[in-house]
């Protein structure tokens, strides 16, 4: 993703409302551009004048911002209480062999990022698994399986036409 | 829309919304809660939709069709609900739709649709007389099936804005602050300071710039009440803010709300807009020369951020840190300026206590807790949802009469009260009354209302572990014992269950969770260790067989379980032994499988594919 | 005039004091980590605990460093209460500085004889924020600060490469308490911080003459030792 100071500094320019803005402005740029690119931090830092290491301790502490790039695919598994007892540890855990990667870590090829969240409130259809936004629930390994099976598929079909 | 500059510009807007909005005007209302979303509610109310326009159902049937918030009953997702007569079905899908409609117009409900009582497998046709809405009194979540949240019109024909016009047109600051105190009315955010009193001590502090806070970071796992008042009646918690900043002095407040709840966001956005259009924030609030206005922050992921002090580092724009109290908010809060926060259930009971009186609210619940309190009911039981009853009801009513008992004929052990922070109650307490200080005698806590069920086939251990996990990797990490306390907590727990623990272990919890309790500088690490401790209070036993004899009684924790196949059931279909992840599983069609306990990882997909109960625990 | 009883003394403190300052200002010794008098209180060592009683509450244990002193308080320093609380905070701060003299001193002092978790690495930063702070507020660069969150926690300049606003001082060096951090990780660098970052440490392209003089080092541990609290009040008088 091609990152632009000029879009940048318009986010910016929009979200400055007065004190405080900070944590406003870093979430329009995650939301823009999925995470919070290096030249960004430092822009709004230099712009909202708040010193850069304020910017990036708040950037790191907040669970919403990211300084890595995330996949194309985002997959959140809800590990509040209700899907825990519920059984989202095992499908957690199975999405994390077939990916390969841990929660909180993005494949290789940029495909997939794999994220735990804590609690959608959506209790009464737990476990449940948010892919890019959609939510499915009452997951179990097998509907896991069959979730990212359906994503690749689309993914094969992308590359080959 | 026009702008309400007095008294009489409201009363006549409202008289003549009222014939619009008539309590037995005809509607279809499909539930727009998060939960039934997830089930495809929306597609529902397009089918809907489509079937009455498409058909010209109107020429014969004069239902309207509206999307309401959360009616509460997520188990049964998506809801429909057919009023006045309050006709309820569940689990409807957009194929049902066709057939709803036809029958409404022959005046015939859809029997397999309705609900069936899981005791009694009596089919029940109207909301109110099943027996989870039953057994509850809904003050705060009354409209929330009732209601669509878009539109302002119907809240104020339904009495909405009444309150703040009161209190604007004969009532003092002084006055609203007494009724407070009189209604008995205590934060619902958790720690029950009494909300009059806090306004009071606000009020008092010198200064002309005061803040008013709705604390609407609802970070508990498993708890989604706030969401749900903000998605379904966005301007009751509006109407409760701006009344309370009168009575405090401030004109300016904000709602904190977590970003991982849009639609409650978007609710809350539209309403704000709505309700300065009409004038009910902004200046000179319905011609009263009072001046108000409400902002929206969004959290940015941080549970930690749902303590006050936390908060408003955060509204700041800061890092999420809580910092020692004194100085309270009250004296010293966002911007160093007096400032109150309340819980968005203690706003939005404002309206009502200021319509209803304080003495009216006062009878309610027991001798120290008045009023109603808020419970989403999850975990392992058969109504999952969000329950509104009086305080004082026992865990008992709440589990069995009102969430219809434990589902798969399975036993209750214990229920996980207040959050992750809470604490377990288990089977010999079920009978208590549920108010304040019976749950920090019982050592949970009311916390935001969460409560987790837990069958026979959860084990303690884990899920002691399960919540200390949650808190420290929540904790902020500025204070040693929270910091390290909780990690130090949870590495022992790990090892419990890994069959690793020693003697020792349960004397090191108990002594480091007071410690961690007692010297925490926030809430957070003060309440933490609460699900340890009470989890080796009551189930010490449970504790005891994962360290001494190295066995998970509830056959949870993996290191301590192993599968095997029952030769009798096994009918050798191979289906385990395609599913298993790591070639565990061996044999050949039509003879009884092997697991080979060393490459098996206790995965649990076995299990889910068999169908023959095959598949041994020990 | 604030009156209250510490350690069963009779106490007269101006308002605005904290319990810390009054045991210091009366000799009474209470263990501190994060407290400088220079500085802002922070309240995150939790060494300082004391066991306060107020007549309207149960007795129940605050940080000294942040409490303000209240009118008929009576706190106690040294009761049993506030020596487990501190003996478990040493005991959880050893976890991971478990080489730090200071803190071997006073585990000796409060009789504890066994540190029962340890954290995978041994890391003698203690996350007490002097460094930041003093960064922020008497040097006013803010060239460092507290990243990440609970047990990840660390102070670390911007992105964890070399900040641009250091200036090399070496207040954070003065200041730390536990030696943390060493003087060679500043002169001459900028970068303070204790783990190899990914980039090459740079020498500072504004001053690179810049070196911590022996005077430069003087002047700063002046500043530090002005006790922050009464300067203030010098001013009102």
């Amino acid at each position: 993703m091609r990152i632009s100071i000029s879009e940048i500094n318009q986010l910016i320019s929009q979200e400055m409302l007065g004190d405080g803005s900070l944590i406003s402005v870093l979430e329009e740029i995650q939301q823009r551009y999925r995470y919070l690119p290096r030249e960004a931090l430092i822009l709004a830092s230099e712009r909202l004048d708040v010193p850069l290491s304020q910017a990036y301790a708040v950037a790191t502490f907040y669970n919403a911002f990211s300084l890595k790039p995330k996949g194309k695919h985002c997959l959140q598994v809800c590990m509040g209480t209700a899907c825990h007892v519920r059984g989202s540890p095992q499908v957690l855990n199975r999405i994390e062999t077939t990916l390969g990667i841990a929660a909180g870590e993005t494949t290789p090829d940029m495909l997939f990022t794999l994220e735990t969240v804590n609690c959608l409130g959506a209790c009464a259809l737990g476990p449940i698994v948010v892919t890019d936004g959609e939510y499915s629930g009452q997951m179990t390994v097998q509907k896991s399986d069959m979730l990212l099976k359906r994503i690749m598929r689309t993914e094969e079909v992308k590359k080959d036409g | 829309m026009d702008r309400i500059n007095s008294a009489a510009d409201f009363d006549r807007l409202r008289t003549g919304l009222q014939s619009d909005y008539a309590p037995d005007h005809p509607w279809i209302t499909v539930c727009g809660g998060t939960g039934c979303r997830v089930y495809g509610s929306e597609k529902v109310w397009n089918a809907f939709r489509d079937e009455i326009t498409n058909k010209n159902m109107n020429a014969t049937l004069t239902y309207d069709l509206k999307m309401t918030g959360c009616h509460g009953f997520c188990e049964k997702g998506p809801l429909v609900v057919i009023r006045p007569m309050g006709i309820m079905y569940t689990h409807v899908q957009v194929g049902d739709v066709p057939e709803i409609v036809a029958e409404l117009a022959n005046g015939r409900t859809v029997e397999r649709l309705l609900y069936s009582d899981p005791k009694s497998g009596e089919i029940i046709e109207h909301e109110h007389d099943v027996s989870f809405y039953k057994h509850q009194q809904r003050l705060i979540l009354n409209l929330n099936g009732i209601l669509d949240p878009f539109r302002i019109d119907e809240y104020i024909a339904l009495g909405g804005y009444t309150s703040l016009e009161k209190v604007l047109g004969s009532m003092s600051p002084e006055q609203v602050i007494a009724e407070l105190k009189a209604s008995g009315l205590r934060g619902r955010g958790g720690a029950g300071y009494p909300t009059g009193s806090k306004w009071e001590m606000c009020r008092k502090q010198p200064g002309e710039i005061k803040y008013v806070i709705c604390n609407a970071d609802e970070g508990d796992p498993g708890a989604y009440m706030d969401r749900s008042i903000m998605e379904g009646n966005p301007h009751r918690v509006l109407e409760g803010m701006t009344i309370g900043a009168y009575a405090i002095g401030a004109d300016q407040g904000y709602v904190y709300i977590r970003n991982e709840y849009p639609l409650a966001v978007k609710h809350l956005r539209q309403a704000i807009k709505q309700a300065q259009e009409y004038g009910f924030l902004g200046t000179n609030i319905l011609g009263s020369g009072f001046d108000f206005n409400v902002n929206i922050k969004l959290g940015s992921g941080a549970f930690v951020c749902g303590e006050e002090t936390a908060l408003m580092a955060s509204i700041e724009g800061r890092v999420g840190e809580p910092r020692p109290r004194p100085p309270y908010p009250t004296t010293a809060g966002l911007w160093g300026k007096p400032t109150n926060i309340n819980n968005v259930k203690s706003w939005a009971s404002v309206p009502i206590i200021i319509e209803r009186g304080a003495d009216w609210y006062a009878d309610i619940g027991t001798e120290t807790s008045k009023g109603t309190m808020i419970f989403s009911v999850v975990g392992n039981i058969n109504n999952t949802g969000l329950v509104e009853v009086p305080m004082g009801i026992s865990l008992r009513e709440l589990i069995y009469e009102i969430g219809g008992g434990i589902p798969h004929g399975n036993t209750f052990k214990a229920a996980q009260i207040g959050g992750p922070s809470g604490g377990c109650i288990p089977a010999q307490h079920l009978d208590t009354p549920i108010d304040y200080e019976s749950l920090t005698a019982l050592g949970a806590i009311m916390g935001s209302g969460g409560l987790v069920v837990a069958d026979e086939d959860t084990c303690m251990v884990d899920f002691a572990r399960y919540f200390m996990q949650f808190t420290q990797e929540e904790s902020c990490g500025k204070c040693v014992p929270c910091r390290v306390g909780t990690k130090a907590m949870l590495e022992t727990l790990k090892r419990i269950c890994a069959g690793e623990g020693q003697l020792g272990d349960m004397d090191y919890l108990l002594e480091l969770g007071e410690e961690v309790k007692r010297s925490s500088l926030c809430g957070l690490g003060q309440t933490a260790p609460n699900p340890v401790l009470s989890t080796i209070h009551y189930f010490r036993d449970e504790y005891e067989a994962h360290i001494v004899d190295k066995t998970c009684p509830a056959k949870v924790c993996k290191a301590l379980i192993t599968y095997s196949i029952i030769p009798e059931n096994c009918t050798g279909c191979m289906v385990c032994l395609r599913n298993c992840p790591s070639d565990a599983i061996t044999g050949t069609k039509q003879e009884v499988h092997v697991i080979d306990a060393d490459l098996c990882t206790r995965c649990g997909m076995c299990i889910s594919v068999c169908k023959f109960d095959a598949i041994l625990v020990t | 005039m604030i009156r209250l009883m510490i350690d069963e003394r009779p106490i007269e403190v101006p308002e605005g004091r904290t319990i810390l300052e009054a045991c210091r200002e009366h000799g009474i010794h209470v263990p501190t980590l994060c407290y400088h008098p220079a500085l802002e209180p922070y309240g995150a060592c939790r060494l300082c605990m004391v066991e306060l009683s107020q007549p309207t509450r149960p007795p129940r244990l605050v940080a000294a460093c942040t409490h303000p002193c209240e009118q008929g308080a009576v706190v106690t320093t040294d009761s049993e209460t506030v020596r487990r609380s501190r003996r478990m905070t040493v005991e959880l701060l050893l976890a991971g500085a478990f080489n730090d003299p200071e803190l071997l001193a006073l585990a000796d002092e409060l009789g504890l004889d066994e540190v029962r978790f340890r954290l995978p690495e041994e890391d003698a930063c203690v996350l007490c924020g002097l460094c930041v702070r003093a960064c922020q507020e008497i040097v006013g660069v803010s060239a460092i600060s507290l990243t990440n969150r609970g047990i990840s926690k660390e102070v670390s300049p911007p992105f964890r490469i070399v900040s641009p606003t250091c200036i090399g001082c070496g207040t954070c060096v003065l200041i730390c308490p536990t030696g943390a951090l060493q003087l060679n990780d500043v002169t001459g660098f900028r970068s303070v911080h204790p783990v190899d970052s990914e980039y090459d440490r740079v020498y500072c392209q504004v001053c690179d003459d810049l070196d911590l003089k022996p005077s430069l080092i003087q002047d700063l541990e002046v500043l530090l030792s002005k006790h922050a609290a009464y300067t203030v009040d010098q001013e009102e008088n």
